[in-house]
């Protein structure tokens, strides 16, 4: 087996300048007043916004149950096509990642406009106009429209290591096509339905650039409850790093439940 | 078995549909005359001429490019490094470095932009290059570790041994064994690295000045204010390049396979 362990220490270095120590200062920022004197204040406020991280938290489970049930039956179709099938496939996910999800969203704000696309179809059958932008709906859309592909990518990528003999043997043994899918396929996917989750949730819920251009005034995120603390009106970075703490922890408890999903399987995989 | 070879053949085409639709929306609107989204009169070209002579657009794109190119580079080179070294790690250590490599990929990125912003500031570093390309490998490391790690554990323990049973020297057998067995998961995690590092929007938002914005940046401030058509014409071209450049290298990879077969069959 090769080893070779020295390789890795400029990366561990990085990794304690730019990632353990900005987020040691997060939580410095969150425990001390402007002056630097220990306090909990910052985070007994953030009591007072608990309706945002409610609607925060459910607005974005719907969003990453529907890419989940999307993306499942899409990503087994493509892992059972051929060669040439699949690369076109992964080709056209990929495509529209590449476009900046701000592009992305600017074009639903063109759909979902008050005299946009679709209610000037509407107009034409004399239907209309709907209120569609806006609403947290829009918003619900923008998220599963901007991350259906991490959703989509990472359970392609578990499905087609399930060889096609293995689905064959369950058939063959007698199982009909919703034995194979829950004994079979959803086992031997579980790593890439966990990591999809994640992929999905984590921008959803800390978004605050789609939340603003389809929801408007009407639905304000943790997200943007964040910005304004730090490059908004109201200046007040310790009260925005105790924001952002409860954000990691609602992301924490989120992978928690991920972990217990996937702990029937190989425990190593949700690592890796 | 024909009838669910149709259906899902449909659902595929539902969901591209769903996928591209708003693209093409875009695409249509860069040649609409009108400049109010939503109302066509008629066609023309006039938005991509503004968009040549729009500087703040052009320099924000090349702004992008640089930091997109400098930082997925040295990050995949830092993560494919890292990679080989945490799989040779003993199980306990490789854990803890796991988790703490986790953190940027489970983190809201928010709040790495957020804990960057802090960090920058309080090192006194000013917000501008460096600080967005400091913060693009950061968060792209990670992604390229993901990819090469899963090409390391999926390779057959023993074939690097066998090739230094074979006579090769241990660079030989790290060139000839490892590197090909890599080499897809270092592509793939340069290619995502390139991606996001184009499409970041929220970190390089926090470490960002108004003199160094990247295209994203740019594109809200627009869409925050009065919305120029010039984006629609951006986004059409950027989407173009991007379709040319991911059939060449389409076609180029089915060749490539084909090429392998026909190589294994002479060989079998």
């Amino acid at each position: 087996m090769y080893k070779n362990r020295a390789v890795s220490v400029p990366y561990l270095l990085w990794a304690v300048l730019f990632i353990v120590v900005p987020l040691g200062l997060v939580l410095y920022f969150a425990l001390t007043t402007r002056q630097g004197a220990f306090t909990l204040d910052n985070l007994s406020r953030v009591g007072e916004y608990s309706s945002v991280i409610m609607s925060s938290i459910w607005l974005s489970v719907i969003a990453t149950a529907i890419c989940l049930l999307i993306s499942y039956p899409l990503a087994f179709i493509m892992s059972r096509s051929t060669g040439n099938t699949q690369r076109t496939f992964m080709m056209l996910i990929m495509l529209p990642m590449w476009m900046n999800f701000l592009l992305r969203t600017y074009a639903w704000m063109t759909i979902l406009e008050k005299n946009g696309l679709i209610n000037q179809l509407l107009g034409k059958f004399g239907l209309g106009p709907l209120q569609m932008i806006n609403t947290p709906g829009a918003v619900v859309l923008g998220m599963i429209y901007n991350y259906l592909p991490y959703m989509i990518l990472p359970l392609y990528s578990t499905m087609i290591k399930i060889e096609k003999h293995l689905i064959e043997a369950a058939q063959d043994l007698g199982a009909n096509t919703w034995v194979v899918l829950w004994r079979v396929v959803v086992p031997l996917s579980m790593p890439g339905i966990t990591t999809g989750i994640t992929m999905v949730f984590v921008p959803c819920i800390s978004t605050f650039a789609i939340s603003r251009m389809l929801g408007g005034g009407s639905s304000m995120l943790i997200g943007d409850l964040i910005e304004l603390q730090f490059l908004g009106n109201t200046y007040n970075p310790n009260l925005g790093a105790a924001i952002s703490l409860v954000l990691m922890v609602i992301i924490l408890i989120c992978m928690a439940l991920m972990n217990m999903f996937d702990e029937s399987e190989d425990k190593e995989a949700m690592l890796l | 078995m024909k009838q669910r070879n149709w259906l899902s053949r449909f659902y595929v085409g539902l969901v591209m549909f769903f996928l591209y639709a708003p693209i093409a929306v875009l695409i249509v609107y860069s040649f609409n005359a009108n400049k109010s989204r939503g109302v066509w009169t008629g066609f023309t070209l006039k938005w991509y001429r503004q968009l040549f002579h729009n500087d703040i657009i052009l320099q924000s794109l090349s702004n992008t490019l640089l930091i997109a190119v400098v930082s997925s580079i040295l990050a995949t080179i830092l993560g494919t490094a890292a990679a080989i070294g945490i799989y040779s790690m003993r199980r306990r250590a490789r854990a803890v470095v796991m988790n703490v490599t986790y953190l940027p990929i489970i983190n809201p990125e928010i709040v790495t932009g957020v804990s960057l912003m802090l960090l920058f500031v309080m090192a006194g570093i000013d917000l501008g290059y460096l600080t967005l390309i400091l913060a693009h490998i950061t968060f792209n490391t990670p992604y390229v570790i993901l990819n090469v790690m899963p090409k390391l554990r999926q390779m057959d323990k023993h074939i690097y041994e066998a090739a230094l049973d074979l006579g090769c020297s241990p660079m030989q057998a790290f060139s000839k064994v490892i590197v090909p067995e890599i080499a897809p998961g270092v592509v793939s995690g340069l290619l995502m690295s390139f991606t996001f590092s184009l499409d970041d929007f929220i970190i390089s938002y926090f470490v960002s000045s108004s003199t160094s914005q990247t295209l994203p940046i740019t594109i809200y401030a627009m869409t925050r204010k009065k919305v120029s058509p010039e984006i629609n014409a951006l986004s059409t071209i950027i989407f173009v390049l991007v379709l040319t450049a991911l059939i060449i290298v389409n076609i180029h990879g089915a060749r490539q396979e084909k090429l392998e077969q026909k190589r294994y069959a002479s060989f079998m």
